[in-house]
């Protein structure tokens, strides 16, 4: 197991290496390099640019430069926000707590909705509860998020008036019912589109496993029904769901993107397009980062997670 | 299957004679016939310059269904190509080969797509290339797994043993065994394409106005969301459409009738 996890770290190292040069030659080939906003800017004269270049080492060779970001990434210098000078971590870490609010509401929720569904809809194979969990959840994945949230914000927010249409409190109020009222729309986009994905994989897998001889001989034992379904082929079938949900949990940390935008989340996400809108590079660079190392640590959490469920997962 | 391949084919057909199907041009502008609820004279209203929504929303089908199905080609060639030579060649080649892929999948594809817009101004083309380009790492993955469990196989040897070159074998023996999981990874990449050119557009990043795309069609809606809410609904309701039914090909061409 020991051998198994540090295999896994060591395998990532490359992986991280080759996304932080991803991202730092995505931003530095842009047309004009990282400064092309202030040669647009008739107000900065062109030594300004020269000494600015300087300063941030654009003259120096690329790889040069690319050492130098990422040797001060890995020390947690992250640079300064080219949109109010302030530090880059200090913006992002202002903004995280809205982020994992949302991710985890929408986990719980979408976990929730998950585990019912697939068990029955695989319990049930055939019966109307699977057909209409199955077409639910292919519209659910098939849904373009940003649509479905205007739809809600249109209904529940402009047409009934029950809930905020966005934001993530009432500006001056604020109670914690406010508060979860104004969560309530964008968990609801995001929960749904996991689930939905989530509950097509957990179908599958309790099927296969359903069909397996273990669940076959436990039936023959005279073990009831539902102690068969929820003992047996749950276990077995939650260890590969796990990995899903471990990684697109990571994933969340950038795919709120839209859902943040569109109901103006203040989170990463609304930080990443406001970054997009003011070509702010240096807090791009790190948010790219971020997502991409997230993505990367949470695969290892999952296979470790997928190896404590089920053992044989370390050996192969 | 048959009603999706219906609902494709209807589409297709009508971005194809968009000309003759949409009642208006798209981009007339009809200021005396402006922000008009759904109404028999315009079947999905106007918007606020008095353009006909439901002749945008057929024109915008060319824009996107054109993108789905070419950035899922691009996405096609390159992940059969890099998952192909990885499989393969196996070794230094395809563990290096599969650690940009492993990278690539680890970095979040709209917000990457995103930047790479706003840096590149993208044309329609280069937008298609840009969303094929983040969309083949998946594929190239399949690839690369059936090949390198193909190719030690007897046929391969005895291919090879009769004089065939590298080219033939992988051309020839092992790119037809693997043509199911290449079907169904290249249509899964068509409905996502279509999501993904409707997102940026969405964002203001993707297919430019005038220009009718269904994604900047809901990029103005947007701000008309109390005053005209038809204006948001027939555009998603497309791509919802569009992409229920290339997905659910998808899952036929795996094996997997949801239907």
């Amino acid at each position: 197991m020991v051998r198994f996890v540090a295999r896994r770290c060591l395998q990532a190292v490359p992986v991280l290496v080759i996304v932080s040069a991803l991202v730092f030659l995505l931003i530095h080939a842009a047309p004009g390099g990282p400064l092309a906003v202030y040669l647009a800017n008739p107000n900065v004269r062109p030594q300004d640019i020269e000494r600015l270049r300087r300063a941030l080492g654009l003259d120096r060779p690329i790889w040069q430069q690319y050492w130098t970001w990422l040797w001060a990434f890995a020390r947690g210098d992250w640079g300064y926000s080219f949109s109010d000078g302030r530090p880059v971590a200090a913006r992002i870490l202002e903004r995280l707590p809205a982020t994992l609010e949302l991710i985890g509401a929408s986990l719980a929720c979408a976990i929730v909705l998950t585990l019912p569904a697939g068990i029955v809809a695989a319990m049930r194979r055939g019966g109307w509860f699977d057909r209409l969990m199955t077409i639910g959840a292919m519209a659910g994945i098939s849904l373009p998020g940003f649509w479905f949230g205007l739809l809600l914000q249109m209904i529940f927010a402009v047409g009934l008036g029950w809930l905020p249409s966005s934001g993530r409190a009432t500006p001056g109020g604020g109670d914690v019912v406010d508060h979860l009222q104004h969560l309530v729309l964008p968990t609801t986009v995001l929960a749904i589109v996991l689930a939905s994905g989530w509950s097509r994989y957990l179908r599958g897998a309790m099927l296969e496993t359903l069909s397996l001889p273990f669940i076959v001989s436990a039936r023959a034992r005279g073990l009831p029904a539902r102690r068969v379904v929820l003992r047996h082929a749950l276990r077995h079938a939650l260890g590969p769901l796990l990995a899903v949900v471990t990684v697109d949990a990571a994933l969340l940390v950038s795919g709120a993107v839209v859902t943040e935008s569109v109901f103006a989340w203040p989170g990463l996400g609304s930080l990443f397009t406001e970054a997009i809108a003011r070509r702010d590079y240096t807090v791009l660079m790190a948010l790219l980062m971020l997502s991409g190392s997230a993505v990367i640590v949470f695969n290892i959490v999952a296979d470790f997670a997928h190896a404590a469920i089920d053992p044989r997962i370390a050996t192969t | 299957m048959r009603l999706p391949a219906l609902v494709l084919a209807s589409l297709s057909i009508a971005a194809l004679a968009a000309p003759l199907v949409a009642p208006y041009a798209p981009e007339r502008i009809a200021l005396a016939d402006r922000r008009e609820p759904p109404s028999a004279k315009h079947v999905f209203g106007t918007d606020e310059l008095g353009r006909d929504v439901f002749s945008r929303v057929v024109y915008g089908a060319r824009v996107s269904l054109a993108v789905g199905l070419l950035s899922a080609v691009v996405a096609g060639a390159c992940g059969i190509a890099i998952g192909g030579v990885a499989g393969y060649a196996g070794g230094a080649t395809d563990a290096t080969l599969m650690r940009v892929t492993d990278g690539m999948l680890a970095m979040p594809r709209l917000p990457l797509l995103m930047i790479a817009a706003v840096v590149l101004q993208p044309s329609v083309p280069l937008l298609i290339a840009l969303i094929g380009f983040a969309g083949w790492m998946e594929l190239a993955r399949v690839v690369r797994a059936e090949f390198s469990a193909l190719r030690v196989r007897g046929f391969v040897e005895s291919a090879r043993a009769s004089g065939a070159d590298h080219v033939r074998v992988l051309a020839r023996h092992l790119l037809p065994n693997t043509a199911q999981a290449v079907a169904v990874s290249v249509t899964l990449a068509v409905a996502r394409g279509i999501l993904l050119e409707s997102a940026l557009s969405f964002f203001g990043v993707g297919v430019h106005p005038p220009a009718a795309s269904w994604g900047n069609m809901l990029y103005e809606a947007q701000a008309a969301l109390a005053t005209e809410p038809w204006l948001a609904v027939a555009p998603g309701a497309f791509i919802l459409l569009t992409t229920v039914s290339i997905n659910l090909i998808g899952d036929h061409l795996a094996g997997r009738p949801s239907s």
